[in-house]
């Protein structure tokens, strides 16, 4: 029918069948390098998986995202060629979509529920989205509002994701916003933890000076807590309130035998040295750093992916991961598991170390491991590993990496009288506010350990907490005109204001 | 952007001790107001430079300033010696981290420090005067050519003693030798601070161990971020592991597992002993430069 610009309805047939791959290092070369792995996508990439969006009613992908990006909003603008349109789709609920559409685990959050995947392989939407943002990031744009102040000073302690997303919403609501960082760069776990083959560190820098851009200040070298307390921010300095993000950085050991010989280290230590401290630098960088020859990296999360493929990358010879439970059951996101695979890394699944062994110069030689087998499912639902008897064998091994998860920072406890949970972690309830009237706190130090989109989640599900307790306009949802799709205004009337009467006062 | 996130903090004194020993006085008011005896610093000299921790000698909240007392012996602290003069800034100077000392009801206490550490063990000797004890400093060096801050010590403590190893001042032998001289003149010492390289603080841990004088050590090993968050600062006190950053830096000197400690230490040294060489050599060709070409 000429004139109906209804376009027709997708049926699972008629996308394209086969997900677009996106560009990536060649395993060989990038096994040496720390370039980034993915490349992403270009524009005819984009073009032709944002085809795939079946633009189903329910749209359980938004439903998925634990920030609720309108997912089938901005694919629709891909196609439509609006990209900037698709930029400030996202970034009204999103922030940082080149972060995110990097290191979020999307399999299990928006890919995860998408609709297509029930049929072929979802919709490539981390990819869509990091193209976005990329694109952003290259033509310069960012999305400064026009900033009301309110006249409140609102402080940040941690400049992590999940204090960059409370940051952001403060300063957008017309707050005075400083975030306070203890390391001398600001970025938190993306900084010093996420490797740079997998996000760069301009890429964080670019997307700081976005936050900067919205008037935010970020003061480094401040170890909140002991150069100031909570309380002195609140009763002292003038804020009006305050979040609290540190994350949960403090590193866990087994306690097994071994464990203080030379070789032996945290995750957090070799890629905070590797990352942020550049010891792959030396000497054109102060921190040292002593690669393994042969490294064994215990755990299977996001962090042991990015400790494997480091020290794969500092040259190492052989590089094994060693994980108690099986691949299936392995936190990682299936991509991490699937490029250090690539790269070699040798996975030995269902082991568990029992002890690390002495060379006899106090430096470790090997690590001895037991074989495990999954049994019941345990209280998280994953199959319980059971050591095997008798299965006890040796790995060689110069240089063992702890990456086997990480307890709450204990900074703030100690100098603090906000109330902690049984685990050390801060309790709050479900608005995120915490035991002291006007300071809330969100994200690992909440939680324990998580997602750098989780993460940012409770950042703004605090900050509308905050703007509640400050008495501000919840400023989350933009009016937005355009976002009605055609066909949605009946008789001329708002869909969003179906329920309103208006009537005129007679004069 | 770079005047937000601080444009680095001004070194308002020098004064040099010896050929290795160095003080800095750096200001840094918020730091000063909030410094307390046994805290440390970490300082980053340069953009390029490592994060090294300092333990506060000293803090003068008058002035807003915090005192650094630093040996050259490694590259960076070399390049510190080198380059940090009045007017020059510190990249970083992050802090005070670690638990601060627990000045408690003590009525008669050592303050130990031997080489660098006569500078940390300062402030808790003054904290310890201020809170009415009876405070007996015992001080260490090698020779009388190191020896700094004994004027200062003598107008805190009641007592000092001085110690060198080759007897060049005060009397010869090592601190633990001014311990055995101050417990056998006093019956009634409740507490002992040690600071210094950790084979001194152990010495001091077993010269104290047998009379029950409760003793604490503040430990110095390697370290990343100081704020809890590498675990690089992993010691053996008793049966548990702590981290001195967020733990510490003060134990009980008689649970420390110093050897463990020790060979922690080491784990760089190869890599130390490479960077210092480089930066010696380095600095040898840059005088050699600034030299004038002598005409034929």
């Amino acid at each position: 029918m000429p004139g109906d610009a209804r376009p027709k309805k997708k049926t699972i047939r008629m996308i394209p069948q086969a997900r677009t791959p996106a560009h990536e290092q060649d395993p060989a070369a990038r096994a040496c390098n720390f370039d980034e792995v993915n490349l992403g996508y270009l524009v005819e990439d984009a073009q032709l998986e944002a085809e795939r969006c079946l633009m189903c009613p329910e749209q359980p992908c938004v439903a998925g995202c634990p920030v609720g990006v309108a997912i089938p909003d901005f694919i629709q603008r891909i196609t439509a060629r609006d990209y900037r349109g698709a930029y400030d789709v996202i970034t009204s609920t999103n922030l940082l979509p080149a972060v995110c559409g990097r290191v979020c685990p999307q399999e299990s959050q928006c890919e995860g529920s998408c609709t297509v995947g029930d049929t072929l392989e979802p919709v490539a939407i981390g990819r869509l989205e990091r193209w976005v943002g990329d694109l952003a990031i290259r033509e310069r744009w960012s999305n400064v509002p026009y900033i009301q102040p309110s006249g409140f000073k609102v402080g940040i302690v941690g400049s992590g994701p999940a204090g960059m997303a409370c940051a952001a919403d403060m300063a957008k609501a017309g707050c005075e916003v400083t975030v306070f960082e203890a390391f001398h760069e600001p970025g938190g776990v993306l900084k010093y933890g996420i490797p740079d083959f997998r996000l760069p560190n301009k890429v964080v820098d670019a997307e700081i000076v976005k936050l900067e851009a919205l008037g935010i200040r970020f003061e480094c070298n401040t170890l909140v807590g002991r150069l100031f307390t909570i309380e002195q921010m609140v009763e002292e300095m003038g804020f009006h309130a305050v979040f609290v993000g540190t994350g949960a950085g403090y590193p866990s050991f087994m306690g097994i035998p071994g464990e203080s010989l030379n070789g032996v280290l945290s995750a957090n230590e070799l890629l905070t040295r590797c990352n942020l401290m550049h010891a792959r630098e030396f000497p054109d960088y102060d921190t040292p750093m002593q690669p393994g020859r042969r490294v064994v990296v215990i755990g299977a999360g996001n962090t042991a992916m990015d400790a494997l493929r480091v020290s794969l990358r500092l040259g190492a010879e052989s590089v094994r991961c060693l994980y108690r439970r099986s691949r299936a059951e392995a936190p990682a996101r299936a991509e991490e598991i699937h490029h250090a695979e690539e790269e070699g890394i040798e996975f030995h699944w269902l082991a568990s170390p029992v002890e690390l062994l002495d060379d006899g110069k106090r430096n470790v030689r090997a690590v001895r491991c037991i074989r495990m087998t999954l049994g019941e499912p345990d209280a998280s639902g994953r199959r319980r590993p059971v050591p095997e008897a008798g299965s006890e064998f040796e790995i060689e091994a110069d240089m063992v990496v702890y990456a086997i998860g990480t307890n709450a920072n204990p900074i703030i406890g100690q100098t603090s009288k906000l109330k902690l949970d049984p685990r050390g972690y801060i309790a709050t309830d479900a608005t995120l506010a915490t035991s002291i009237p006007g300071v809330f706190a969100g994200g690992d130090i909440v939680t324990g350990a998580a997602t750098v989109i989780e993460a940012m989640g409770a950042g703004r599900r605090a900050a509308r907490a905050m703007k509640a307790f400050l008495g501000l306009r919840d400023t989350d949802h933009v009016y937005r005109d355009d976002a009605a799709e055609p066909g949605s205004r009946p008789f001329g009337i708002e869909r969003a204001e179906r329920g309103f009467a208006r009537i005129r006062v007679p004069r | 952007m770079d005047q937000a996130r601080g444009a680095g903090y001004e070194v308002v004194a020098r004064q040099d001790f010896s050929d290795v020993t160095f003080l800095l006085e750096v200001r840094h008011p918020l730091l000063a107001r909030a410094a307390r005896p046994g805290q440390f610093v970490i300082v980053m000299a340069s953009e390029h430079g490592e994060r090294i921790p300092l333990t506060i000698a000293d803090y003068d909240r008058e002035r807003g300033t915090v005192t650094l007392v630093i040996q050259a012996v490694g590259k960076t602290t070399l390049e510190m010696q080198r380059n940090c003069r009045v007017g020059t800034r510190l990249v970083a100077l992050v802090g005070p981290m670690g638990v601060p000392s627990h000045i408690g009801q003590a009525r008669k206490v050592l303050c130990v420090g031997g080489g660098l550490g006569v500078a940390p063990v300062y402030p808790q000797a003054r904290g310890y005067k201020e809170s009415g004890a009876y405070v007996i400093g015992i001080l260490g060096f090698r020779n009388r050519d190191l020896v700094f801050w004994e004027d200062k010590f003598r107008a805190t403590c009641d007592e000092l003693i001085v110690c060198t190893d080759d007897g060049s001042a005060g009397i010869k032998g090592l601190v633990t030798e001014g311990i055995r001289l101050a417990v056998a003149r006093h019956r009634d010492i409740d507490e002992c601070v040690a600071i210094g390289p950790p084979v001194m603080m152990k010495g001091c841990a077993e010269a104290t161990r047998g009379s029950g004088i409760r003793t604490i050590v503040s430990l110095n090993p390697v370290m990343v971020d100081g704020t809890g968050m590498c675990g690089g600062c992993r010691v053996k006190v008793g049966d548990a592991v702590k981290f001195a950053c967020v733990d510490g830096p003060d134990f009980d000197g008689h649970l420390v597992d110093f050897d463990d400690l020790m060979f922690r230490l080491q784990r760089y040294r190869e890599t130390e002993r490479a960077a210092t060489e480089r930066f010696n050599e380095n600095c040898r060709m840059r005088s050699l430069a600034a030299q004038p070409v002598v005409a034929e």
